[in-house]
């Protein structure tokens, strides 16, 4: 049975906000009488993920995705409840914690400027005690698969977004971390790197078993890695399950665009007890629970002449777009 | 603690700053001077002030001389270590980039008090030797052993003093987010290290000595070296050092607890 690596429990996270009116008047006031305000950021979540799980936060700006993965590798404190990732207490930053954890951010970056990742990789290899030989072994494994090689010896200033987030990534994992926390790894990146990170993460989740928990806002990551979504409302968790069944709830019909060979064949499927979304000549537009997909689509390539057929799907985005802003999902 | 590996880490330490700052050969270059006429113009103040009777607060200008030797010496160790590190820790706050220092298995404290160089501040340290050397001979001073190593024992508490008190206010960050005044405040109360601490008024002797102990961490070692000073006053500078030490590192654990991370 695969265990459950990350456990959490009632885990709440207030922060004191300040909050200042617009204006001259509302400057002087903020800064002779601060006001300031407890907000909870994060109302008492609970969920577990197991060892190899791929596992996506959606949720809008500001719903405590990144939060909850910052308490996660014990960066934050949580107000409440409680966190254990691989058997250890994140906020205590245990040397063998912190030896089997990375945290990767899309918008922040830990290589050094001015000189090629190389340097960066090899300082890091020093860091978490790795020797020379191991070190030079983890960076050829990972530069392989990240495809990279000139690039690590050119100056980090010199290199595109997309060289540099792979360098990130090989920095992030040259001690072979079992758990992976990615926010928003992807960000900025073009349409090609955006999938050679992914493939990367698939292959890298494959060879080494790692678990990883992913927060992004292109819809292509999580649905290309993860089989599991954790949906963030307003610090609260809307939805916590199958990213298939999830979809298939929220667009329970599918549209299919069937073309007939003939008009008559288009007005006898018209009339044969399906659900008609439009009909333009030949062309008919029909809707079909997905449920009873292959069955209708046996029915109809049997009994019609039918010329050609799409099957419509509605697009990931618009579909997540709803759980974004919408708080109980009763899946 | 893993010594072995922390002293591998700091080679690394050492091999990448070095190799970033070489990248920028002029900057260096500018630094250098910057060092050289700054070593000159201080010791020019410091002739203007003894002009008249040739006496400040008890200490003559050759004497002094030393107390400028080891501010040069300290501003030196302030600007190729203190500098680029502690004053790094308030835009590792600002920007959440602590976030990456916090997650690698290593002291914290450790890492961002070290990480960093700058190679240009060696100079000032060789200056401030070459300029003690000097001073030690106008003032025929007989070196001995005891004499080198309680000269040593205070000048280390005079670094940990100074590192601790600035260490100390760049934490506040975690709280205050932006202190870059406040290290600057404390730049400008080094520069009152540059004279002996007779020369202040009885109320300033006691701010710079209790408050803020700068004077502690110039004048001391001084008076070690030309035989002056006191048992008791060595003493209480290196109690005063080791609790700053202490403290500054308690109150960098304490205030971890309330770091925030920047939001992404």
């Amino acid at each position: 049975m695969v265990q459950n690596i990350i456990d959490v429990r009632n885990l709440s996270k207030s922060f004191d906000i300040s909050s200042k009116e617009p204006g001259l008047k509302g400057t002087i006031k903020h800064f002779f009488r601060r006001q300031t305000k407890s907000l909870k950021v994060i109302k008492d979540i609970s969920f577990e993920i197991k060892e190899g799980e791929i596992v996506g936060f959606l949720g809008a700006n500001g719903a405590g995705k990144t939060t909850i993965l910052k308490m996660l590798c014990g960066l934050i404190y949580p107000s409440e409840g409680s966190i254990l990732v691989s058997g250890y207490l994140p906020f205590r930053r245990k040397e063998n914690f912190l030896k089997n954890i990375t945290l990767i951010m899309g918008q922040k970056q830990q290589l050094i400027w001015d000189l090629p990742p190389i340097e960066s990789f090899y300082l890091n290899a020093a860091i978490y005690g790795l020797d020379k030989f191991e070190a030079k072994k983890r960076i050829k494994k990972l530069s392989e698969m990240l495809e990279i090689d000139e690039e690590l010896f050119i100056p980090v200033r010199k290199l595109s977004l997309g060289q540099r987030m792979k360098s990130e990534l090989l920095a992030a994992l040259i001690h072979e971390p079992n758990i992976l926390f990615l926010d928003e790894p992807t960000l900025g990146l073009d349409i090609n790197a955006q999938r050679n990170l992914r493939k990367f993460l698939q292959n890298y989740n494959k060879e080494t078993n790692a678990t990883i928990c992913l927060t992004s806002h292109y819809m292509k990551d999580i649905t290309s890695l993860c089989k599991r979504v954790i949906c963030v409302h307003e610090g609260e968790i809307s939805y916590d399950g199958k990213l298939d069944l999830l979809l298939k709830k929220l667009s329970p019909v599918k549209e299919i665009i069937i073309v007939c060979r003939s008009e008559e064949d288009a007005i006898k499927l018209e009339n044969s007890g399906f659900t008609i979304k439009n009909k333009i000549k030949n062309e008919i537009t029909i809707k079909i629970d997905n449920n009873s997909i292959t069955s209708s689509l046996k029915t109809i390539l049997n009994n019609f002449d039918i010329e050609d057929l799409f099957i419509n799907e509605p697009p990931v985005d618009e579909i997540i777009g709803k759980v974004l802003i919408k708080k109980d999902y009763d899946i | 603690m893993n010594l072995r590996k922390y002293l591998k880490v700091y080679k690394k330490f050492l091999h990448t700053s070095l190799a970033s700052e070489l990248e920028y050969k002029t900057n260096i270059l500018v630094d250098l001077i910057t060092a050289i006429l700054s070593l000159v113009g201080s010791i020019f103040l410091l002739s203007i002030f003894f002009q008249n009777n040739g006496y400040i607060g008890g200490w003559k200008f050759e004497q002094a001389l030393i107390i400028q030797a080891i501010y040069t010496i300290l501003n030196g160790i302030t600007n190729t270590w203190f500098n680029p590190n502690l004053t790094e820790i308030v835009k590792h706050i600002r920007e959440g980039t602590l976030d990456f220092v916090l997650l690698k298995p290593i002291d914290s404290q450790f890492y961002i008090s070290l990480k960093k160089i700058n190679p240009s501040g060696f100079l000032e340290i060789m200056l401030g030797f070459l300029l003690l050397f000097f001073c030690i001979r106008i003032n025929q001073i007989n070196l001995n052993l005891s004499f080198l190593t309680l000269s040593l024992i205070t000048i280390s508490c005079s670094i940990c003093i100074l590192y601790s008190l600035w260490f100390f206010i760049s934490t506040t960050t975690i709280w205050f987010v932006k202190t870059w005044n406040a290290t600057e405040v404390l730049r400008s109360f080094l520069y009152i290290g540059r004279f002996p601490l007779n020369s202040f008024s009885f109320s300033l002797r006691i701010f710079f000595s209790v408050v803020i102990p700068i004077a502690f961490i110039t004048t001391i070692p001084s008076e070690v070296l030309l035989g002056l000073s006191q048992f008791w006053k060595i003493l209480l500078e290196v109690i005063i050092a080791m609790i700053f030490l202490f403290t500054s590192r308690k109150f960098w654990l304490f205030a971890l607890k309330f770091y925030t991370s920047a939001s992404s």
